[in-house]
């Protein structure tokens, strides 16, 4: 029996496993202690949950206890570690080199930098979504601290050649920063062969607490250190003041550790449901699909229905389904998705996708469900839209002079 | 962002979506909007020659469900007006009656743009001068 509303934007967030909220409940009541109490019980047992947790985190991602640093979320993780090496390693340069999918806590994290004296460039993304590894390697100078590329995006799902991103890194002595927020916890990530220094992850994707994240900060071959960008307590090894959301980071390692033992598991499932979803909507004509189709997450699918506009499609379904849209209308700004531009892709077909991030209990019957609805959706409103219409007649909407507003 | 229930009524069940044929004289068409901008309404009348009433008005539109609720709405109201009446058509009275929000005014905007559009080009046709509008800077 189908139940709705179907939840389709698990880019957007997780829900939490209901396994971590039961491991988590403990934490705020009984054992309710400052991790950083060093002389009663109550911080021994919260500071012990504290260190299991590092532990299950650090095992999921390949590394060690001591390179985890807890955060509020990706975001903080984000502006850490950028800024963080900004500062630390000023005397050595203050070249950035980032690419322009970039998740905004990045992008504006950078564009904040350049106001600071620092040099960004922005590579261009191949329309695959992925960058170009000869460009890359053009752009470091002697002045280059840090390449910040992501390890999956958010809006295509594509999955950035990490491996080769910082063998080019290492061999110019430049430290490598991702955001591995969605890749973490839906693919194989070991930092050591992957060659990351630091990356910037959160409990909330992947079916942890909201309000909680790391950020992996390497301490051999090389050892990286960032600048502290809250001053207080000298938690965290004085790399993040603030008093330890104990049960946040209790629900985060119980997450990764579920993560670490089912991914394989869940992926073998849930691809076999977006391929299903994704090869049955492409069918529909003048349908595109946007990224690299291999070089790709296993939950994500990102279409654009030519003639429809995302957001009055959504809105065909959208009691009953959740997902998200690269169209403007959805937010106040009115430009359409700056990934999908990115990717070459004109205004028009921006406006008209549909993300699609099924999860670990995303079911058959919600797929087929959801099949249908986008389906349906589709033909009704290319049936009253002018465009399809034009399409239709032969006519290249191209040589219309529009009314630009 | 939640739709009002009258937005979403006409989401559902769209008025008057269809084409005229615009190699007649007594049609007019407005094509306003452009795809990159995520809406593109086309909207048509047609005009009884002999008393000047619009017996007849359709539209398609490409966009958000505020933009298909304008245009259906507004071919509701241009049907049985006089050309002279269907001129003074004001995109608030969309918003009121639609119940926008301010991120969604741009939609009524357009609607208005595409009822004076599908007028100036009746008025073409026939021989009469085109009417010239305010800018109404909501874009």
């Amino acid at each position: 029996m189908l139940q709705f509303p179907i939840y389709l934007d698990h880019n957007a967030t997780t829900p939490c496993d209901p396994r971590v909220v039961e491991a988590m409940i403990p934490y705020f009541t009984n054992s309710f202690g400052n991790a950083a109490s060093r002389n009663h019980s109550f911080g021994w047992q919260a500071e012990e949950a504290v260190d299991y947790a590092r532990e299950q985190v650090a095992k999921l991602i390949g590394a060690d206890p001591k390179e985890i640093i807890f955060t509020s979320g990706a975001t903080e993780g984000d502006n850490l570690g950028i800024k963080g090496v900004f500062e630390m390693y000023a005397s050595k340069g203050n070249h950035i080199i980032t690419c322009n999918i970039e998740h905004k806590a990045v992008l504006d994290t950078c564009r904040h930098l350049e106001k600071e004296g620092a040099e960004v460039t922005y590579l261009n993304v191949k329309p695959n979504g992925l960058i170009d590894l000869a460009e890359l390697e053009a752009a470091i100078k002697p002045t280059t601290i840090l390449i910040a590329i992501m390890y999956a995006n958010n809006e295509i799902g594509t999955i950035m050649p990490m491996r080769e991103i910082s063998a080019i890194a290492r061999k110019h002595g430049v430290l490598v920063f991702s955001d591995g927020v969605q890749a973490v916890g839906k693919i194989p990530v070991d930092v050591n062969k992957d060659g990351i220094d630091l990356m910037a992850f959160t409990a909330h994707k992947m079916y942890g607490p909201k309000g909680v994240g790391a950020l992996y900060v390497r301490r051999k071959n090389p050892r990286v250190k960032v600048t502290a960008q809250i001053d207080g307590g000298g938690h965290e090894r004085g790399m993040r003041s603030g008093t330890l959301n104990v049960p946040g980071i209790v629900g985060f390692g119980k997450a990764c550790e579920i993560c670490m033992n089912e991914m394989e598991a869940d992926t073998a499932r849930i691809i076999k449901m977006r391929d299903k979803l994704e090869q049955s909507l492409l069918k529909v004509e003048e349908s595109y699909l946007n990224g690299d189709k291999e070089h790709r997450l296993p939950h994500v699918s990102n279409i654009s229905f030519k003639y429809v506009e995302g957001e009055g499609l959504m809105m065909g379904f959208n009691k009953n389904i959740a997902l998200s849209s690269g169209s403007a209308c959805t937010s106040a700004s009115l430009e359409p998705s700056y990934v999908l531009k990115a990717l070459g892709l004109g205004d028009d077909l921006a406006h008209s996708s549909l993300r699609f991030g099924l999860g670990r209990y995303t079911t058959d019957e919600q797929i087929d469900y959801t099949i249908e609805q986008v389906t349906n959706t589709v033909n009704k409103l290319r049936d009253m839209s002018p465009l399809w219409e034009m399409f239709k007649e032969g006519i290249d909407l191209n040589t219309i002079e529009w009314a630009h507003h | 962002m939640a739709y009002s229930e009258k937005v979403i009524d006409h989401y559902q069940h769209p008025k008057n979506v269809g084409t005229l044929d615009k190699s007649k004289n007594n049609v007019g068409t407005g094509l306003v909007g452009a795809p990159e901008c995520g809406d593109v309404m086309r909207l048509q009348i047609e005009v009884d020659d002999t008393t000047g009433v619009i017996k007849d008005a359709k539209f398609k539109t490409f966009g958000c469900g505020s933009a298909i609720a304008s245009s259906s709405l507004a071919t509701e109201w241009l049907k049985g007006k006089t050309v002279d009446e269907a001129v003074k058509i004001d995109n608030m009275t969309i918003v009121e009656e639609l119940n926008l929000p301010p991120v969604k005014i741009h939609c009524s905007v357009l609607a208005e743009d595409a009822v004076k559009a599908a007028i100036n080009d009746y008025r073409k046709k026939n021989g009469l001068e085109e009417l010239q509008f305010e800018e109404k800077g909501v874009h």
